[in-house]
């Protein structure tokens, strides 16, 4: 007869002892491997966004903005540069962790902030608060946005879940594109006869770091903290969950005690982006597939590494629309709809239906 | 013996009894519908900032002068009237064919991405090629066909199953809506009317060039599919069925195909995407005629009758003014969540 306690010291032993053996030893080396090539790609990116955009610039423009001169326009434009770069990244890795996480809790390769709806509830209660109770403080954004998030989250997934099979991947994503249209017709219904606020019309429509200052990320940093603490510890967890519940209750696992705190944690996460930056998706669908491809399925890696590449994404995604139509520029909600949408048929159509 | 004889005999024409009486109902609630489309026609011909009575409503129909209502019916109020009936017709009837031969209500068109795609080119021909008028039209089916045959390609992996073609509408819907979004923030000359007219659908500045547009759109292509509504009604049954029924199933499917996104085309090109009208006209008439008879003409009504007051309750009954698709998306989705529900708790059809 064993107690709980005992089972979990058996399995931590059991993947301990596993991850001395040889084949784990490669795999590590690999998964190492890739997260350096990551972290210079992340570097790369810097340099680009940073060297490139609407306007063209020298190297010693660049040379002078980053130190802070800020005499000639080519200077300023690199100046601008720099915290827009760090919303992109941190807008990044807070959309992939959130994504990873939200396939984790669902065990669903389609799930994404912005599929299963979840931006536009977070768009729609920034409007609200905009609109009806007139808020206009940075935090407060946040704060309504995570909210609406969180509203959103729990009824797509409750639909969803309804009916044989629980919540599939095709109920989800039919689910979330119905909730997004209702709540997009809301938020145009509140926005249209207001003038006032048409300004906000933009940022609620089109996802984009543009405008980036470093005032938003000082106030953005605690709720990204957050979050990314809340699912980072979930990691373990997560690993267990996509075992399936029931192996994850016979190791002790609370399931839904892990699923809410994982999901409040992404709910934070795409929550402070979308309130930020606009809705912003893909993003979250496509990172997780391509850490699992590289790095493997053990969520201990994949969650940062998502992070890691939702910002490298994001980044480039951001340079990307700052040069394909010059002198103006494609939002980056645009470019990762680009980037990600042949990413997600590429995904559906490598399974076959009755697993998705 | 002849008591067998004479049973059969008697069930067999109780039986044609019974179809009789099915057909009676069915022509009866078409003409129900008919006479609320005709009605809510008059009412908002009649309704409005000056109220104009039936009679001079009639007079000024059948050609008279009347000083003031000629020039508010003819120029303000019936081209907008048209429009919205002839928009909802061809909405109704693409969507009832998408749905009925892919056998799933929720695989129609406006979720799978055909009415973005035409509205996408609608407005990639307005803002960028300065275009407009019948060439926009054009275009938008053209798009339309492109972007369904794009979806049929890419959900084909032996043969389509039903849940990839929709999971592949939803990714490339999303792609060309961004696309949609993006050229109408960044347009010279940006208003938010016209933005909303292309992202949820608009018959504000509606014109009688339309309505013939749209009105050849449902000759040509509602003439195609009631030509296939025998086709249609045996495909209901399932692919096996049909094809040993003597349906050629890769014709017809082709045929309804091209129809159906030339009418959501045409209409998208004129009034925008307008929210859930197309998905929904089919599920509604559904419910109405019960769910085993063919639903083609009652859903084209049903359409249409949607666009009409969904446009009239957008203008005088809400607390601004709002484009139909407006009111059709706040109406529609939680109807569209209500059907996913019930549909869930069933079993699925997917």
């Amino acid at each position: 007869m064993q107690t709980v306690q005992s089972k979990e010291l058996q399995a931590k032993t059991l993947h301990a002892e596993a991850s001395t053996t040889p084949v784990q030893k490669r795999d590590q080396r690999l998964q190492w491997f890739w997260v350096l090539v990551m972290l210079g790609l992340l570097v790369v990116a810097l340099g680009l966004s940073v060297a490139f955009g609407a306007r063209v610039v020298s190297l010693n423009d660049i040379y002078n903005g980053l130190s802070g001169q800020l005499e000639t326009i080519s200077e300023a434009a690199v100046a601008n540069r720099i915290p827009r770069t760090f919303l992109a990244g941190f807008a990044g890795a807070a959309l992939g962790l959130s994504g990873a996480a939200m396939q984790g809790v669902t065990r669903n390769p389609l799930a994404d902030p912005g599929l299963l709806g979840i931006n536009s509830g977070s768009a729609l209660a920034v409007v609200i608060g905009v609109a009806w109770v007139g808020i206009n403080t940075e935090t407060a954004y946040i704060w309504y946005a995570i909210v609406g998030a969180a509203i959103t989250a729990v009824c797509v997934y409750a639909i969803a879940s309804l009916g044989r099979g629980g919540a599939t991947p095709l109920k989800l994503a039919l689910a979330g594109a119905a909730t997004a249209a209702a709540l997009s017709a809301f938020a145009t219904a509140i926005i249209l006869p207001r003038n006032d606020i048409a300004g906000l019309v933009r940022s609620w429509q089109m996802g984009g770091v543009g405008g980036a200052t470093f005032e938003q990320i000082r106030v953005v940093w605690p709720f990204l903290l957050f979050g990314l603490a809340t699912v980072l510890l979930s990691a373990r967890r997560l690993n267990m969950l996509a075992l399936g519940d029931e192996a994850a209750a016979g190791l002790g696992e609370n399931a839904a005690r892990t699923r809410g705190i994982a999901a409040i944690g992404a709910i934070f996460l795409c929550g402070v982006t979308t309130a930020v930056c606009g809705p912003i998706a893909f993003v979250g669908l496509v990172v997780p597939h391509m850490a699992r491809l590289l790095i493997g399925p053990d969520y201990r890696w994949i969650l940062p590494f998502s992070a890691l590449c939702g910002a490298v994404l994001l980044i480039v995604a951001d340079v990307v629309g700052r040069l394909v139509v010059r002198p103006s520029e494609l939002d980056v909600a645009v470019v990762t709809a680009f980037i990600g949408a042949p990413v997600f048929i590429w995904i559906v159509r490598r399974k076959k239906v009755a697993a998705l | 013996m002849n008591r067998t004889v004479s049973s059969s005999a008697v069930s067999a024409s109780w039986v044609a009894a019974k179809r009789a009486e099915r057909m009676r109902r069915y022509w009866l609630k078409l003409c129900g519908l008919l006479v609320l489309l005709v009605a809510g026609f008059l009412i908002t011909l009649g309704y409005g900032k000056t109220s104009i009575p039936l009679g001079t409503i009639l007079r000024v129909l059948s050609g008279e002068a009347v000083p003031g209502a000629s020039f508010t019916i003819l120029d303000l109020r019936l081209p907008r009237a048209l429009v919205s009936i002839c928009a909802g017709l061809c909405f109704g009837f693409g969507g009832v064919a998408f749905q009925t031969m892919l056998r799933n209500p929720l695989a129609s068109p406006d979720i799978i991405g055909i009415s973005s795609g035409a509205s996408t080119a609608a407005v990639f021909a307005i803002i960028v090629l300065s275009m407009s008028g019948p060439a926009v039209s054009l275009i938008a089916v053209v798009a339309g066909l492109a972007v369904a045959l794009m979806i049929y390609l890419l959900s084909w992996r032996n043969g389509v199953a039903g849940a990839r073609l929709v999971l592949v509408g939803i990714g490339i819907s999303a792609m060309l809506f961004s696309t949609t979004t993006y050229l109408l923030a960044h347009a010279p000359a940006w208003s938010l009317q016209e933005a909303t007219r292309w992202l949820t659908g608009s018959v504000n500045g509606a014109q009688i060039e339309q309505c013939l547009t749209l009105l050849f759109a449902l000759l040509v292509f509602g003439g195609l599919i009631l030509g296939q509504s025998r086709a249609l009604d045996t495909l209901r049954m399932g692919d096996d069925v049909a094809a040993s029924l003597g349906v050629r199933l890769a014709r017809t499917r082709l045929i309804i195909v091209i129809a159906a996104v030339g009418l959501i085309a045409f209409a998208t090109a004129v009034a925008g995407p307008v929210a859930f009208v197309a998905f929904l006209a089919g599920p509604i008439a559904g419910r109405l005629f019960g769910q085993n008879t063919s639903v083609l003409l009652p859903s084209a009504l049903v359409g249409a009758t949607l666009v009409l007051f969904g446009d009239f309750a957008g203008q005088f009954l809400l607390p601004a003014r709002y484009p139909v698709g407006i009111v059709t998306g706040i109406l529609g989705a939680p109807y569209l969540l209500y059907l996913v529900i019930r549909d869930n708790k069933s079993g699925g059809s997917l």
